[in-house]
């Protein structure tokens, strides 16, 4: 076999042909014969019990099929962690966008003016909006205490280090919820018919989690639920829960009717209704030593979860083990906690919480180094971590990494200092500002702890009757490049060309349950299956004696024909199997978070006008260590995509609440940044490999949401010399700030310096 | 509502149909015609998903009426290409990381074929100009600008082979 020909190349995408004609079929394209649209009737308030449902007679009530909670087969809930979240409200209304009826009928015009002459009366009941609300108890809308979940971190005994501490400095940082604004809406068809069950094809990231949700909401056995991920058109985590919902609806609606519907949002409805990124809020407390060095701190993480638990307790989890960043504690202790308001349920989105305590840290580190009176990169050059130490998880580094010389190499490519020396002397004049940024960051890849021992993923690989390679496995493609990176791991692993290789369209019937597509685990973790289950087809067909060690990619073709035209089939599974010396607690948090980290090191440049307030980011640097890249168009694809979110994270999207429901849910008052908003993205990559992923290949999907935010901050207030805590960072919020500044006539001074 | 009989000139076909007056371009496309190509991200005219040509110019057909578009030649995505092959644009998008989900992907062809229409050599400022009509969530945009680049470059190496 030749060496890595495919791995490292740019092969062209496997759908792309389809996506540049507009031949790609989306849920939207899909037309079944004899198919309803469906729509859905949701509650106007956000807290109370439903008392009465009035259908108002100007619409024709029999033309249209109608479900309520009692139409619902089996158990009434969204099946994912918990099961708290019912398909329908039937009594109790929870937040403002809670599904209460379905609807559909043969017009999709006609369904607007149905929903509305839906009116339904309430007993209202007191609401709460805010974490503060929440933690404080006086309503209590979730459980007995409002709260989701807790963790707690512990390493070392930071109680200790008070005393010992030089400096001891705190802050309080906090980040806005986010619409995930994939361009696609969600949306699903469903079909049912008794002898089959039931049948969805919808804009989906985790065919298996729609798959159980189905099972437990249409009281079902496995086999007569089927799941179709169609072409997907974004995700970013918003379609990793919602979709069940959706599902659910659509199906209980086929149910009913007898006929196949079609739910898909507009862009208003999705907005509203669907999830979110958490709101979060982080304290810290560090004890640094004299020259800088951090002794030991007290994180405190807590997240709003919305009004039913979903997702809350991962993400959580995955904000806490993340709130350290790439830094050495001797001493933590992290608390975090997921609380409940009433407001849609937040979910997943591209970093998973890593954002949101990532921008804490990375925020409080110039603020550290500002009290320690050492530059923000000497501050963090002082305290990365190296390998051979532990994580606040007392995970021991394992991976060769060298922070200090991905600062070096960022610092160097950025101009950092000079622009630096630039910028300082410019500012002493004229109405517009400049300031450079710098975050350093890590993320982890796969699932958080036991997580990739529970789901146990399993792929296929396929040798096919023309003699051809077909991947059986449950990942999405929704952009990312799912589709072509496995193919090109098994056209490598097995030497053919890339060509040979296809995957199937994932469909529970068809593929394995090779786990969710989240958690930047997709080539790490279920791209090491697909090598392993693609050796599996030629280990099968050097036992059978029809192919060699080595074998051009034609001899390939016809062993593969041939085994197929004797034994009817050939097939490889391969399943995850946990590495042996990992050791994780799930009871005390401790120990391996993850099988691999990937490493960052980002800097903004910025100008902030004074006469709008308005911040442009001007130049940006992503320098990452990823392990090895795999494909190198779509790994800068993901790097420039998730810098650009990140960017409107910080500076462009900011979510407007009226009593739990978003106001501005629209694209034209909801921005996200354009072609015009955003500077060159400048893509750097470093290579160290990794023993975890296919080829040397570590995670890298989230990893570019985590370090625009605290950068882009950081390099404003090296603009303005004022302290920002907190995203999205507004113009008016800069205005504020600034007056406010002016008229106390002096600057902040940092808050406890001993 | 009333049908009314229209002729709408799409890729190069003449079609007449029978739409209601108040129907949208983007929707006579899709459900009438199954060219379903061109895509709704919103229905208000600020994501660019639907753009199509009109005579040339890129519109929104979300919010542009079908029966105002008669006697007009309108261009989706599903007539650039050509016998099959694909356009330069096209090949570009592909090639170089211009489409990651694709659901812009259709609405960016159409923009980025006015674009070069109009002004054979964009400077990037020009490109940033004219996509900035059109949303992507996806790509952050970079990829797109070398894409129009390559697809410019390769035109005009064609012309001057044709020559
Ligand atoms: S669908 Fe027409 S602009 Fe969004
Ligand atoms: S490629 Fe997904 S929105 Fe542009």
């Amino acid at each position: 076999m030749n060496h890595e020909r495919i791995v490292g190349t740019a092969v062209p995408r496997k759908e792309g042909r389809e996506k540049v004609t507009g031949k790609a079929v989306y849920v939207d394209d899909m037309v079944l014969p004899g198919m309803l649209y469906g729509a859905t009737v949701r509650s106007q308030i956000p807290r109370g019990r439903i008392k009465k449902i009035t259908f108002e007679t100007s619409v024709a009530w029999s033309e249209f099929v109608i479900v309520s909670a009692k139409d619902i087969p089996g158990k009434n809930c969204i099946a994912l962690i918990g099961d708290d979240q019912p398909c329908l409200a039937s009594d109790s209304i929870n937040h403002p966008e809670e599904p209460v009826l379905l609807l559909a009928h043969p017009d999709r015009h006609a369904l607007r003016k149905a929903v509305d002459a839906v009116s339904i009366e309430y007993n209202p009941l007191p609401a709460i909006f805010t974490m503060e609300e929440s933690e404080r108890g006086s309503e209590i809308v979730w459980g007995t205490d409002n709260v989701f979940k807790t963790y707690l971190i512990q390493k070392g005994n930071v109680d200790d280090v008070w005393s010992r501490a030089d400096y001891i400095i705190e802050g309080e940082y906090s980040t806005g919820a986010q619409e995930q604004l994939y361009i696609e809406n969600n949306g699903m068809v469903a079909a049912y018919d008794a002898k089959q069950g039931i049948t969805v094809w919808g804009s989906l990231q985790c065919p298996y989690y729609v798959h159980k949700a189905l099972m437990a909401l249409c009281d079902l056995p496995a086999e007569k639920v089927r799941v179709v991920q169609m072409e997907t058109g974004g995700a970013f985590g918003g379609k990793e829960d919602y979709p069940s919902m959706i599902a659910g609806h659509a199906a209980l609606l086929a149910m009913k009717s007898g006929k196949p519907v079609k739910i898909v949002y507009d862009r208003a409805e999705d907005m509203a209704a669907t999830t979110k990124r958490h709101p979060s809020r982080t304290r810290h407390r560090t004890a640094l030593s004299r020259d800088g060095k951090i002794l030991g701190g007290e994180i405190e993480f807590t997240i709003d979860g919305g009004a039913y638990a979903t997702l809350s307790s991962v993400v959580l989890s995955r904000g806490a083990i993340h709130a350290g960043g790439p830094y050495y504690w001797p001493s933590v202790r992290i608390r975090a906690k997921a609380v409940a308001t009433n407001a849609p349920p937040h979910g997943a989105f591209r970093g998973f919480g890593g954002p949101q305590s990532i921008f804490a840290m990375e925020r409080h580190m110039d603020r550290i180094a500002q009290v320690v009176g050492l530059s923000p990169v000497e501050i963090r050059r002082r305290n990365f971590l190296q390998p051979g130490q532990t994580t606040t998880t007392e995970q021991v580094v394992r991976e060769l990494i060298d922070l200090g010389k991905l600062l070096d190499r960022a610092i160097s490519v950025s101009e950092y200092q000079t622009k630096k020396q630039e910028f300082a002397i410019e500012n002493g004049t004229g109405a517009t500002k400049k300031g450079i940024g710098i975050a350093a960051f890590l993320h982890g890849a796969g699932f958080t702890g036991s997580g990739e021992r529970y789901l146990s993923s399993v792929v296929g690989v396929e040798g096919c009757a023309d003699g051809g390679v077909r991947i059986l496995v449950s990942s999405t493609e929704f952009g990312q490049g799912t589709k072509t990176v496995l193919c090109q791991i098994a056209a490598e692993a097995l030497g053919l060309r890339y060509e040979d290789v296809t995957i199937a369209q994932p469909d529970t019937t068809e593929v394995p349950n090779s786990g969710p597509t989240v958690a930047s685990r997709t080539v790490m973790v279920v791209g090491k299956l697909v090598e392993s289950a693609a050796r599996g087809i030629h280990q099968t067909l050097k036992l059978s004696g029809m192919l060699g060690d080595s074998y051009s990619a034609e001899e390939f073709r016809a062993a593969c024909q041939a085994y197929v035209a004797g034994h009817g089939q050939l097939r490889s599974w391969a399943q995850y199997d946990p590495p042996p010396d990992v050791f994780w607690d799930d009871e005390k948090y401790r120990g391996e978070a993850y099988a691999a980290y990937s490493w960052a090191v980002y800097i903004a440049e910025v100008s902030v006008d004074l006469t709008t307030y308005s911040v442009s980011v001007n130049d940006f640097v992503a320098l990452q260590e990823v392990g090895r890249v795999l494909h190198p168009v779509l790994a800068i694809g993901q790097i420039v995509g998730g810098v650009a979110q990140g960017i409107g994270f910080a500076l462009f999207e900011k979510v407007i609440w009226q009593q739990g429901r978003m106001q501005n849910n629209q694209m034209t008052n909801y921005i996200m940044p354009t072609s015009s908003d955003l500077p060159p993205i400048r893509v750097f990559f470093e290579e160290l490999g990794n023993v975890h992923g296919a080829f040397g290949a570590k995670g890298i999907g989230e990893l570019p949401m985590d370090g625009p935010a605290p950068a882009i901050v950081n390099a404003i207030e090296d603009a303005l010399g004022v302290r920002f805590d907190s995203i999205p960072l507004m113009p008016e919020d800069i205005y504020d700030a600034i007056t406010a500044r002016s008229l106390r006539g002096e600057d902040e001074v940092a808050s406890v310096i001993r | 509502m009333k049908k009314e009989l229209v002729e709408l000139k799409i890729n190069g076909r003449t079609h007449e149909l029978a739409i209601e007056p108040s129907a949208l371009l983007l929707d006579v496309l899709r459900q009438d015609l199954g060219l379903t190509g061109s895509k709704r991200g919103c229905d208000e005219s600020s994501c660019g998903a639907c753009t199509v040509l009109v005579d040339g110019v890129a519109m929104m057909s979300c919010t542009l009426l079908a029966a105002s578009c008669q006697e007009q030649e309108i261009t989706t995505v599903e007539g650039v290409s050509q016998h099959g092959s694909l356009a330069a644009i096209q090949k570009a998008y592909g090639d170089w990381g211009g489409a990651q989900c694709g659901f812009c992907t259709p609405g960016f062809i159409m923009t980025v074929k006015s674009l070069m229409a109009e002004n054979p050599d964009p400077s990037e400022a020009e490109v940033r100009a004219a996509l900035s009509s059109n949303l992507c969530r996806c790509t952050g945009y970079s990829q797109m600008y070398a894409a129009i680049k390559s697809a410019i470059a390769a035109e005009r190496n064609a012309m001057v082979e044709a020559k």
